[in-house]
């Protein structure tokens, strides 16, 4: 993972100022089948290479962000809000 | 050629240069199975295969070379100390197989029980491993509960008066303890070439080809190679090879570090792991400490991890041995791991009748290596799976069987 994230709201900060949650998933609607529930929660495409990712900046602004890098090279390519929806 | 302690003197004494031990020939143009991946799982695979199911028109296709995955990552340890149902007659199975796996094939394989010691630092974790103690012996596992004073005779250097972690016991499994990692992946390598097999490195799946419901060849970058069964082997790229015969796995990839000191002097005759963080510590034969705490918890298919959690391991290590802050990392590398859902592995078939699958090993993989072939074999040769990997199922996450021993749920990087 690259040291530094560069936080939408804080700057460049180094990446242990930040908590990793998963896989940045949009979320099915609450009556949707239960095959389309199991997958949101069980299965993952696991790509190597971008992908996009939830951190939580826990320990300076504390708000949710959305980092899409890359797995293989751990190059950061975007970071913005969460509550700006997926990049 | 029979490996013993004559065969060692007489080619001393004649002075000749050892034949290769296994055979590395030209892939060909078809296999009754095809194994994909040739690390500890998939050459387990492929020798128990043609030992105990006389299966030999096999091929083990590796993308790397023999041995450099995580065959060759991991620390080393062996133990069969687990809670669940699902998990627990599987892991003991593979701890007897590695009782006798030495003359089983032919190989040193330097399997030493040299016990398992799992420090508890609290009246609930006390609590916590006396129920898996119990668990194990109920499934005839051996596990004994140690008092201060019985770990203060086996480890008199650990820091038992601790201010935030005092230590206040342990749980101890005898016939735990520590393998030559790389001789696994020889002897097994070794013991199947011997059968007929052949194992082929440095060739890379591409592709998975499909016909009328069906596998019938793989895409290599040394050509296309026909296949009766095709069997993945690829732990930490499962989620990649998965996908090329249209699988989403419920996996994550995950990067776990380990590290080994400066050779010392005997210092440590047991593993030993840390009840108030994830730090496990044994000596090698060669005098330097190997040790490794937790994943680093971002998905990763880098082989390398970040600085942070070195300070962290080495303050988790430093913790409970003293002696150890000024002992020198010789190295530090990584290991690329299949975090799956519920911190438990998948040895199942497939929506394709002839495609198998064995993955999501998380970082527990080498113990199981014996147990993973035999079984992933069995599946394999009988279509039917081995009673001890019963519980192993793809579809368990969608079922509600899940085999979670550290309760953690669906977040793959806190398994």
């Amino acid at each position: 993972m690259a040291s530094l994230i560069p936080c939408p709201h804080c700057g460049p900060r180094p990446k242990e100022e930040f908590t990793v949650r998963g896989a940045a998933l949009p979320r099915p609607a609450p009556d949707a089948p239960v095959e389309e529930w199991q997958a949101h929660v069980y299965l993952r495409e696991n790509p190597r290479g971008d992908f996009a990712e939830h951190w939580h900046h826990s320990g300076g602004c504390r708000r949710w962000l959305v980092v899409k890098r890359n797995t293989a090279t751990h190059t950061v390519h975007s970071v913005t809000d969460a509550a700006e929806g997926r990049p | 050629m029979r490996y013993s302690a004559l065969s060692v003197l007489l080619q001393g004494l004649t002075g000749k240069a050892p034949a290769p031990a296994w055979r590395s020939p030209a892939p060909k143009p078809e296999y009754d199975v095809v194994i994909v991946g040739g690390g500890g799982h998939g050459l387990a695979t492929a020798y128990y295969l043609a030992k105990e199911f006389g299966i030999t028109n096999v091929a083990v296709l590796e993308k790397g070379y023999v041995g450099g995955g995580n065959i060759g990552r991991n620390t080393t340890i062996i133990r069969s100390n687990y809670l669940l149902p699902g998990n627990n007659p599987f892991y003991e199975l593979s701890m007897k197989l590695w009782e006798g796996l030495e003359q089983d094939f032919n190989f040193n394989a330097m399997v030493s029980q040299r016990g398992v010691v799992n420090l508890i630092h609290s009246d609930a974790q006390r609590d916590a491993y006396r129920r898996r103690g119990n668990a194990m012996r109920l499934h005839g596992v051996d596990a004994e509960i140690l008092d201060r004073d019985q770990v203060r005779k086996i480890l008199p250097f650990l820091d038992f008066d601790n201010a935030r972690f005092p230590i206040k016991g342990a749980i101890r499994q005898r016939r735990g303890g520590t393998v030559r990692h790389d001789a696994v992946a020889w002897g097994y390598a070794r013991g199947a070439s011997a059968r007929g097999v052949d194992i082929i490195p440095h060739c890379e799946v591409t592709a998975i080809r499909q016909q009328n419901g069906q596998v019938t060849e793989v895409e290599t970058s040394r050509g296309t190679i026909r296949c009766k069964r095709l069997a993945l082997a690829t732990a930490g790229h499962s989620g990649i090879t998965a996908a090329m015969a249209g699988i989403t796995l419920p996996i994550e990839t995950h990067a776990l570090q380990a590290y080994v000191s400066e050779g010392l002097k005997p210092f440590i005759d047991t593993v030993v792991t840390f009840g108030a963080g994830h730090f496990y510590l044994s000596q090698s034969d060669k005098g330097g400490l190997v040790f490794g705490g937790d994943i680093e918890g971002y998905n990763s298919y880098a082989q390398r991890g970040n600085l942070a959690n070195i300070e962290h391991v080495a303050e988790a290590g430093v913790a409970m041995i003293p002696a150890l802050s000024r002992v020198r990392v010789l190295r530090a590398w990584a290991g690329v791991m299949d975090m799956s859902m519920d911190g438990s592995p998948i040895i199942d078939k497939t929506h394709l009748p002839n495609l198998y699958l064995n993955a999501g090993w998380c970082y527990g993989g080498f113990k199981a290596t014996p147990a993973s072939g035999l079984c992933f074999a069995h599946l394999i040769a009988r279509d039917a799976p081995h009673k001890v990997a019963t519980a192993f199922r793809l579809d368990r996450f969608a079922r509600g069987y899940l085999i979670d021993e550290k309760g953690q749920g669906a977040q793959p990087n806190l398994h």
